[in-house]
């Protein structure tokens, strides 16, 4: 039938702008909602992805090059031991720049002799060389780190949380800890080890005292190897053989730079409480959408009836309703990434984070207020189709 | 066009029986009044007869279209080119202008805006209102505003009028005014069915229809 009615998508979308156009306040009232809600959203994830970013530079500027050898299980299932031969070994290796071996002695240590035994507060005790604050890329927060010269004094140096759990903040050069039914002077304190937190709650004495005072030669409970930039596969390929020539596959090997980025990505997953609230937000700002298109309808009765007069269809008036509604909604989306952008932007540079919002959300925001929108519109939209044109004319 | 009604009745739900078997033939080309009291079932024939409404019972032929059994699309289309209407309370849209609101009375054929807006300019021009082009329904008189809104009705040029009460809203001056515009248009060979309760502009009508209680009891000619 030639003399159909139509009405081409564009003059649709004029139409479906009309109302908005002229009832500024209210448009932007009803879109507030799904703004605020999309506006969470954006922020949400722009603030977790900038801390991730954040979080990856601090560790890609630790060094991606240092690499751990610990030992392993034997064939049997054994817990299996680095043999002392491993350190020199592994310190001759080509593209080995500097390795440290920490010890673990079966000591614990106490602020004073009357502290009962069983209080260790998770402390443990290792025997170290001088290196290792160098190989785990840390610094001392106080003091000294053990060296060599030092070496055969009863000294001590206490990772961040063992020194927290010692309540000893500062090294002024008189502070002791009882260690092995002996007095140890701490010299220093180091700051939290980012690459190995285990560190954190550790004291270190120097092997040679370790040796002497306590009498026994350990196995390396850890090594910890930083290799040439370019090689880092490669010599993490050699490690086991070379720690233990007789029984590589007793000999683990990891890199626990690729471990922290893989849980700072985990940790990037942003908080889900927070995307909750963003939700609810969104179906409060649906709901209020919703709300004013059956206001609208309502009030509109007249223009139904008359658009129906000149001809549109059933499927004219759903769709004219409907994009209404969608436009409503978009706006909404959009207006509320500009608001979470804005918000992780303000957010990132107090804290001097790198910015970073994710693409997709740029996309998914207005996408979500689309189809958001047409969820809101579908009822008022088909109530406006259903009105009868005759009683819509006579209401208004 | 003509509009054939045969036996039509027409219920609303609440055992309201607003049409009682009306039979009607409007020829081609025809000028009808139709006059009754509030409640005799004027306004629900017009609808009937503008295809706004199907009949409960009996049949209804406009333009030769059968429209208990056509779709809402066929009466749509029927709707957007070939019936024109005007109405007592106008419904004219507050935010466009004169011209726009004649134009949207086309929107629905699918013609281009442009177009359109050409087609509603001559038509407003027709109505004696070439010099209220941009004004909105606020800045003009209620005769302009029922002038505007039959500019709309004829600007896609209907082979059928209908009019509910045009001048029901209005003084008797510009209400006669809006009765001579009517007839002049429909001269050019549109069929005209007015809906009235003033004797004196159901007068000027060739052909009178009374009706009581959803029927005609009176069929006056000449």
């Amino acid at each position: 039938m030639s003399d159909s009615a139509r009405i081409p998508p564009h003059e649709l979308l004029g139409v479906a702008l009309q109302e908005p156009r002229t009832r500024k306040l209210r448009a932007a009232l009803s879109a507030l909602g799904i703004a605020i809600g999309i506006g969470a959203m954006v922020a949400v994830v722009g603030v977790s992805a900038s801390a991730q970013a954040n979080l990856i530079a601090e560790i890609n500027g630790l060094g991606t090059n240092l690499l751990t050898v610990t030992p392993g299980q034997t064939l049997l299932g054994q817990n299996a031991l680095l043999p002392n031969t491993s350190v020199p070994m592994i310190g001759h290796m080509q593209n080995v720049v500097n390795d440290a071996a920490i010890y673990q002695l079966s000591q614990n240590v106490y602020r004073s002799p009357y502290v009962p035994v069983a209080q260790t507060g998770g402390i443990g005790v290792d025997a170290t060389g001088e290196n290792l604050p160098r190989v785990v890329s840390t610094t001392l927060a106080s003091g000294r780190f053990l060296n060599d010269v030092a070496a055969r004094y009863p000294e001590v140096v206490l990772g961040a949380q063992a020194a927290a759990v010692l309540q000893i903040t500062r090294v002024t050069g008189h502070v002791m800890v009882y260690l092995g039914s002996r007095w140890f002077t701490v010299v220093g304190i180091l700051d939290p080890v980012v690459l190995d937190s285990s560190l954190d709650s550790t004291v270190f004495v120097s092997l040679p005292v370790a040796e002497r005072l306590f009498g026994t030669q350990p196995n390396p409970s850890e090594i910890y190897v930083r290799s040439s930039q370019d090689d880092v596969v490669g010599v993490s390929n050699l490690l086991p053989a070379t720690a233990d020539p007789q029984d590589a596959s007793g000999v683990n090997v990891s890199r626990p730079s690729d471990l922290l980025e893989a849980r700072a990505a985990a940790k990037g997953q942003f908080t889900t409480l927070l995307l909750g609230l963003g939700a609810v937000a969104l179906l409060v700002g649906a709901i209020g959408i919703a709300n004013i298109m059956v206001i609208s309808v309502l009030e509109r009765r007249g223009e139904i009836g008359l658009r129906r007069a000149l001809g549109a269809t059933r499927r004219h008036i759903t769709l004219q309703f409907l994009t209404e509604s969608a436009l409503l909604a978009v706006l909404g989306g959009i207006a509320g990434v500009i608001i979470g952008a804005t918000a992780t932007v303000i957010y990132t540079q107090t804290r001097h984070e790198p910015f970073v919002v994710p693409s997709y959300a740029l996309v998914a925001a207005p996408a979500a207020g689309l189809l958001i929108g047409a969820i809101a519109g579908l009822y008022p939209a088909t109530k406006a189709a259903r009105l009868s044109p005759t009683e819509a004319l006579r209401a208004a | 066009m003509s509009v054939e009604l045969e036996q039509v009745v027409k219920e609303y739900p609440g055992d309201v029986t607003a049409l009682r078997g009306v039979s009607l033939s409007v020829p081609d080309g025809a000028q009808v009044a139709i006059l009754g009291p509030s409640g005799s079932g004027k306004t629900t024939m017009l609808s009937i007869l503008g295809t706004l409404e199907r009949p409960t019972r009996g049949t209804v032929r406009v333009a030769g279209t059968v429209v208990g059994t056509a779709s809402d699309n066929e009466l749509a289309g029927l709707r957007a080119h070939t019936i024109g209407f005007v109405f007592q309370a106008f419904h004219l849209q507050e935010t466009l202008s004169a011209v726009d609101n004649v134009a949207t009375g086309m929107l629905y054929m699918g013609r281009p805006l442009r177009e359109r807006r050409e087609a509603a300019r001559a038509a407003l021009e027709r109505v004696g209102l070439g010099h209220r082009l941009d004004f909105r329904p606020k800045q003009l008189s209620g005769g302009e505003r029922q002038r505007v809104a039959i500019a709309r009705a004829v600007a896609k040029r209907p082979q059928i009028l209908l009019a509910d009460e045009p001048t029901g809203n209005l003084d008797s001056k510009s209400g006669a005014e809006v009765i001579d515009l009517l007839l002049a248009l429909a001269a050019d060979g549109a069929t005209l069915v007015l809906i009235t309760h003033d004797p004196s502009i159901a007068g000027r009508f060739p052909r009178r229809l009374h009706m009581h209680d959803g029927d005609i009891t009176e069929d006056e000619r000449g």
